[in-house]
């Protein structure tokens, strides 16, 4: 499912907010999460789910087309970590669901 | 709110719900629900079997695990890992590329 499936999706189970207020909050969201972590901080959604940033070493990288050695620099790599009630939740659901493509 | 202060800050719903009610005006318990209902949306998609495409940010993809052998690391005990299904999440190139063009100035 797409952003703007989910947005159309949430639109019509609700009836409080328009589907462009729907979409300028999911949009909103979705910035709010990527300057969060972009400086560096954490998100924890209860029930959902953290995000946080991995530290990556810098180390000597190979490309792998050509064998040639390339130094990588440090990075940092989002992460995210499922929270306890959508663990348990998508793992019950595996029985009766097939994953779709 | 901001987020200038990186250090020690967490984001959470109540901090999304309070952004929307100050950037568009949207009253303050109906921001708090949307913001509830966002991730609820997500988790009963992916609980449906259906992965996630958030364009900018990144997808929630669903694996099937085959079980494996594991231990129990305190007591060395050989115990199974069941069969299991896991989300993982693949960060997008917007979302990396923020994250890349920050490092140095943290």
């Amino acid at each position: 499912m797409t952003k703007s499936e989910l947005i159309e999706l949430i639109a019509r189970k609700q009836t409080q907010f328009s589907q462009k207020d729907v979409e300028l909050a999911v949009n909103q969201i979705v910035d709010s999460m990527i300057d969060t972590l972009s400086q560096g901080s954490r998100i924890e959604i209860r029930g959902f789910g953290s995000f946080s940033l991995h530290h990556r070493k810098a180390r000597v990288g190979r490309n792998p087309k050509t064998g040639e050695t390339v130094e990588l620099t440090d990075k940092r790599v989002p992460h995210f970590k499922p929270g306890k009630a959508l663990r348990e939740r998508v793992n019950d659901s595996k029985d009766n669901t097939d994953i779709l493509a | 709110m901001t987020v200038d202060a990186a250090e020690g800050y967490t984001l959470t719903k109540a901090h999304i719900a309070q952004q929307l009610s100050d950037t568009f005006g949207f009253n303050k318990r109906e921001s708090k629900e949307l913001v509830e209902q966002f991730y609820d949306e997500i988790s009963d998609v992916l609980v449906s079997g259906e992965q996630i495409k958030l364009s900018g940010f990144g997808n929630f993809e669903l694996r099937d695990k085959a079980s494996r052998p594991g231990r129990n690391p305190r007591t060395g005990e050989d115990v199974p890992i069941s069969a299991r299904r896991v989300v993982t999440f693949k960060p997008g190139q917007k979302l990396r590329a923020q994250i890349d063009s920050f490092d140095g100035d943290n």
